[in-house]
């Protein structure tokens, strides 16, 4: 089962929501970077908090011009690991594992 | 005309099941979950059963909903294995009501030692009476890893896949799910599991056969009016409303039906 939408009917209803989730994007990383500049902290490019590393590498994804971008972005966030762990250190998850 | 097979409507406003009728809701199922704080007693899931199966389904009757429920202690509280022990000791007193139709939403939530011997014990109550079961799949990074785990537990107790629903499935897991055989929901909830939109995408990739979609709306940040904007979202794409109604009405009551409870016309 295909989408019954052509590539322009796609464009057309889609590319304003897009365009505005990638300039939130943009302006999220705008704040990280102000914030470490104030505080000290490396970049976004160089930061060494997993999720926005985990965020950074994802990018990279978006670009490479090959198909299922989001499943493979999941992927990338997933803990690879197989076995269960001794114990759950919290309820939550933090929405990426270490990257490899 | 819809069912949403997973809401959690302990946590909603009784307006919130009028809104639901008026979109065209007219059977929900609501699995037993984490209250967002850890109950102290067996006791106080006992008080919780009660609300399930009597209080909820007077409260959706007002507006024409048919209300089932599922029963389990929850991953999120099974980290204390004596206490989720005392609870399932209990769930065998519920599960003769009407409107019960499996053991669920059990699971896994970190992936834990503890927590994957209170799903097996859960799994071997349901194999035991020939019950349904619905499944949590953990959150975020959690999700690839504890769906594995839960699908190899599951069929290690030998239950038909084609009686157990594997909920919050995305694109990483949706295609393992169905290849072995269960049915997977796709839950519409905002920033941690999919939107209408990537739902939409999911069927065109993965087709409609053996999935469907739910809100899962609870005490967080949700949409209990999830389901039918999914159905626009599909309305809008130009899908046909034959494919739109199997999705989300059609699968969800050829699952729930096998239970021998639910029946709806």
């Amino acid at each position: 089962m295909s989408s019954p939408l052509t590539v322009e009917q796609i464009i057309d209803q889609y590319f304003l929501e897009h365009r505005a989730k990638v300039l939130d994007l943009a302006a999220f990383l705008d704040r990280h970077d102000r914030a470490a500049a104030a505080h000290g902290a490396p970049p976004a490019n160089a930061s060494r908090d997993t999720r926005i590393r985990a965020l950074i590498v994802a990018l990279d994804l978006l670009r490479d011009g090959q198909p299922e971008r989001a499943r493979r972005i999941l992927e990338l966030w997933s803990d690879r690991s197989t076995e269960p762990i001794p114990s759950a250190p919290m309820k939550g998850a933090i929405g990426a594992a270490p990257l490899p | 005309m819809y069912i949403d097979p997973h809401i959690h409507m302990v946590s909603r406003t009784t307006d919130d099941y009028r809104r639901m009728a008026l979109a065209g809701c007219v059977a929900i199922t609501e699995p037993a979950f984490w209250a967002g704080y850890d109950r102290s007693s067996a006791q106080g899931f006992v008080d919780y059963f009660r609300l399930l199966t009597e209080t909820e389904p007077k409260r959706a009757a007002q507006f024409g909903i048919r209300h089932h429920t599922w029963l389990c202690i929850n991953p999120k509280e099974s980290e204390d294995i004596g206490l989720a022990r005392e609870v399932l000791a209990e769930i065998p007193k519920f599960l003769d009501k009407p409107s019960v139709l499996g053991i669920g939403e059990i699971g896994l939530n970190k992936n834990s030692r503890n927590e994957l011997i209170v799903l097996e014990e859960h799994i071997a109550l349901a194999a035991s009476r020939n019950l349904l079961i619905l499944v949590h799949t953990p959150h975020l990074e959690d999700k690839l890893k504890g769906t594995r785990l839960i699908m190899d537990a599951i069929k290690a107790h030998s239950v038909d896949p084609g009686r157990v629903l594997i909920d919050h499935v995305e694109e990483h897991t949706v295609r393992q799910v169905l290849d072995r055989g269960f049915w997977a929901g796709m839950t519409l909830y905002p920033d941690t599991k999919c939107t209408p939109q990537r739902a939409a995408d999911i069927f065109e990739i993965h087709g409609t056969d053996r999935l469907l979609i739910n809100s899962a709306a609870d005490w967080g940040v949700s949409d209990p009016l999830a389901v039918p904007k999914c159905r626009h979202e599909m309305q809008r794409r130009g899908h046909l409303e034959a494919t739109i109604r199997k999705v989300s009405f059609d699968n969800p009551r050829t699952f729930l039906s096998q239970s021998g409870r639910f029946a709806i016309a």
